[in-house]
């Protein structure tokens, strides 16, 4: 029964209509390959008026790369899209390889007529403007120098590093955990939406729950942080109670107040 | 083919051009063709340090920009035949090293060298990662102080993500640990890190403890490369790590405060 246009058979009241409507979105407009760049632009941008990118849709525009041009990392391009609130579902303009790779990860591919008239059949059918923003299926993402090899593990949202996070290097966990089975150098920064566990010494620093889950915890073997935090809630190392450094504690929210505890 | 090994550091001052010197002499000695390449554009150095600096006609840049081919711009060393010298350009800056430019000059080095080290100038700017980019084996240069062992964590960060190796998804390079101006008497005054405190932190091959020693000052006034004062600590302590980088098992030296007799307390070497 999906498959017909019109779901009203007879009598029986319709169950939906297929409309076509236009919307006017953001585009971002890449003029440059290089993500860290585009990271550390954006994030000057959003710091800026951070409500005004929260849960938008935004279209990728790769027109301003020449023919054949520079590779896109689309997977870590959509996940800083995403880190910063925003609902990357499609691009325009690719090359083929480049449309393959945005297909990868689930991005609609665009045509230039599609953006401007709006009136055909594919972004008319979904009303929604995200079909491709399951947060379950948001994937991880380093910004920064991105520490090698991180691996997303089956299914959920689930982040595994299992080199050294070095000084210098951020890792995100977008919409899981994070787990690191290495150490974290001063000077790094790991960060997840979901809980953030380290099986090394942890002297960087760490913040869980960075969408606002106040049910995030740290874990970690030896803590020796710079800062933890969870949900926006931190501490300072001046601040953690030198009994609780480099013993195995777990660190959560407690009504609004950050608690470390031994483990 | 040859093995690309970048010295490299972040820090400043910490012993890179002394090591890259020190290696290539070590490994040119034991018979392998090596080629030690200055990518500190605009602050050469590595002339000096292995005492060719009168013999320079063309460099690294100019190579790069095709105005001489590779044989003009290659130095001799003249105590040894298997080793070659490709010096900076001191009236550039580092923008002249580009990707493409560097990566012609080290395909045409690999056909006739074993191996080729880069001298990386200090920094993580584009000097710095264009020494790196290419590299199968880097050697990090730290002493033993929080700074350098701090600034010496962000290149490994910097050589895990941003090198040709990390970007085209291929093994990862190669990392080594070499701890230079090392001074035991001061490591059990509690003044300086220990070799034990930095590896805790790196958690990295220690392929080298370099002590600290004042013969080094002089190899490199003379511009002799420190590996060939055979009777210095550093000296030997450097011939330790060429022997440790080709794969032999050497114990780690001069790691202990040394007993003193009488008379060397007065002379101490």
């Amino acid at each position: 029964m999906a498959g017909y246009q019109r779901t009203s058979v007879g009598d029986r009241p319709a169950v939906f209509e297929l409309k076509a409507a236009g919307f006017t979105l953001p585009i971002i407009r890449l003029l440059e390959a290089d993500i860290e760049a585009v990271a550390a632009e954006l994030g000057a941008r959003v710091e800026q008026a951070p409500e005004f990118f929260r849960n938008t849709p935004v279209v990728i525009d790769l027109s301003a790369f020449p023919e054949g041009g520079a590779k896109v990392e689309f997977p870590l391009l959509v996940g800083l899209l995403r880190g910063y609130g925003m609902i990357p579902f499609g691009v325009r303009g690719g090359n083929k390889a480049q449309n393959e790779a945005a297909e990868a990860m689930e991005l609609a591919i665009l045509g230039e007529h599609e953006t401007r008239a709006s009136r055909t059949e594919r972004s008319a059918a979904p009303e929604e403007p995200a079909p491709s923003a399951p947060a379950g299926a948001a994937p991880s993402v380093q910004q920064g120098e991105h520490a090698a090899n991180p691996r997303a593990g089956a299914g959920a949202a689930f982040t595994l590093v299992t080199r050294p996070v070095r000084s210098g290097q951020r890792v995100y966990a977008a919409g899981g955990d994070l787990s690191i089975i290495a150490a974290v150098s001063s000077g790094a920064e790991l960060m997840a939406d979901g809980n953030i566990h380290v099986y090394g010494p942890l002297r960087g620093r760490a913040l869980a729950g960075m969408k606002g889950n106040t049910d995030a915890r740290i874990f970690c073997q030896d803590l020796q942080a710079e800062l933890v935090s969870v949900a926006g809630h931190y501490r300072v190392s001046e601040n953690i109670p030198i009994e609780l450094r480099g013993v195995p504690v777990q660190i959560y929210l407690d009504q609004k107040i950050l608690r470390i505890e031994k483990l | 083919m040859a093995r690309i090994i970048v010295i490299t550091s972040g820090k400043g001052g910490v012993g890179k051009t002394t090591t890259s010197a020190a290696l290539a002499m070590g490994l040119a000695q034991r018979g392998h063709r090596t080629v030690v390449i200055d990518f500190d554009v605009g602050l050469r150095n590595l002339d000096l340090i292995m005492g060719c600096e009168r013999r320079v006609v063309y460099d690294f840049v100019n190579v790069i920009n095709q105005e001489a081919n590779l044989n003009q711009a290659l130095i001799r060393d003249k105590r040894c035949d298997n080793l070659y010298v490709l010096p900076a350009s001191q009236t550039r800056d580092k923008d002249a090293l580009t990707k493409e430019g560097v990566g012609r000059v080290l395909e045409e080095l690999a056909h006739g060298y074993d191996f080729i080290v880069c001298d990386s100038p200090a920094g993580i700017e584009h000097g710095a990662t264009m020494a790196m980019y290419y590299a199968d084996d880097a050697i990090v240069v730290t002493n033993p102080e929080v700074s350098s062992v701090r600034d010496s964590d962000r290149m490994l960060g910097i050589l895990s993500s941003k090198s040709r190796r990390a970007e085209s998804n291929e093994e990862p390079i190669r990392e080594f640990l070499l701890l230079t101006r090392y001074d035991p008497a001061r490591v059990e005054k509690g003044e300086m890190l220990s070799v034990d405190d930095v590896q805790e932190i790196l958690s990295l091959t220690l392929i080298g403890v370099i002590p600290e020693s004042k013969s080094v000052l002089t190899a490199s006034n003379s511009g002799v490369p420190v590996v060939l004062d055979r009777e210095s600590d550093a000296g030997k302590a450097y011939s330790d790590t060429v022997a440790r980088y080709l794969g032999d098992e050497v114990p780690h030296r001069f790691l202990q405060v040394e007993k003193k007799g009488f008379l060397k307390r007065f002379f101490r070497g």
